[in-house]
C-alpha cells in the first residue's frame, strides 16, 4: 500500500516549470535540454547525431514535407512527416528560412535524405524525452 | 550546400550509427549501460542491414 502510494507520487506531473525550460530548449536546439540540465556529454552527443543527420539529409537533398489532407494514408504520412521535420526545431526554422524547398523525386539518395530529415526530428523527440525524464527528477 | 552522393549501404551505415547513438544515451542510467546499448544497437543494426541486403539478393536472383 505504501509502495503504491510512493510509486503514484513517483509517476504523478511534476510542476511545469521544472522540465517545460529543457524541453523546450531541447526542441529548439538538439540537446540543448541536456545543456540545460549540465549533463553537457550527452547534450553534445545529442547535439551531433541529430544534427549530423539533419545536415545529412540536407546534403542529400530530401524532401520537406508539407500537411497535406487527402485519403488517410497521405495524410498520414505527410502530416507525420511535418511533424518530424518541425522537431528539429531551429535546424528547421533555419532551413527553412534560407529557403530550403526540395522537391520530392524519384532515387535512393533523395529518398534517404527525406527520411534522414524525418528521423533527425523523431531522434530529438528521444532526446526532449529524457531531458523531461531528467528534469522531472525520473532519471540522472 | 554541398551535395552527397551515398551508396544503399552508405547511407543505411550513417543512419544506423546516428541512431544508435540517441538511442544509447537516451535510454540506460549509467554512461557504462548507455556505451553497452549503444554498440549493441549498433550491431543490431548492421546485422539487420546485412541480413535484410542478401535476403534481397537471394530473392531476386
Amino acid at each position: 500500500m505504501v509502495k503504491e502510494k510512493e510509486l503514484q507520487q513517483k509517476q504523478s506531473m511534476p510542476p511545469i516549470g521544472k522540465w517545460f525550460p529543457a524541453v523546450a530548449l531541447g526542441w529548439l536546439i538538439p540537446g540543448g535540454g541536456h545543456f540545460l540540465l549540465k549533463r553537457n556529454g550527452r547534450g553534445a552527443l545529442l547535439a551531433a547525431s541529430v544534427t549530423g543527420m539533419f545536415l545529412c539529409g540536407l546534403m542529400m537533398q530530401g524532401a520537406m514535407f508539407q500537411p497535406q489532407s487527402g485519403d488517410l494514408l497521405t495524410t498520414l504520412i505527410n502530416t507525420g512527416g511535418f511533424i518530424g521535420d518541425v522537431c528539429t526545431g531551429i535546424l528547421y526554422l533555419l532551413s527553412v528560412c534560407f529557403g530550403y524547398s526540395q522537391p520530392d523525386m524519384a532515387g535512393q539518395v533523395h529518398d534517404y535524405g527525406t527520411k534522414f530529415l524525418v528521423a533527425a526530428g523523431l531522434l530529438n523527440i528521444l532526446a526532449m524525452v529524457d531531458a523531461y525524464e531528467i528534469a522531472a527528477g525520473r532519471k540522472e | 550546400m554541398p551535395k552527397m552522393n551515398l551508396s544503399h549501404f552508405e547511407a543505411a551505415f550513417l543512419f544506423s550509427l546516428f541512431a544508435s547513438v540517441v538511442m544509447g544515451v537516451v535510454t540506460k542510467r549509467t554512461d557504462r549501460d548507455r556505451l553497452h546499448y549503444g554498440i549493441y544497437t549498433f550491431g543490431c543494426f548492421l546485422l539487420a542491414l546485412f541480413a535484410l541486403g542478401w535476403l534481397m539478393y537471394f530473392a531476386h536472383g
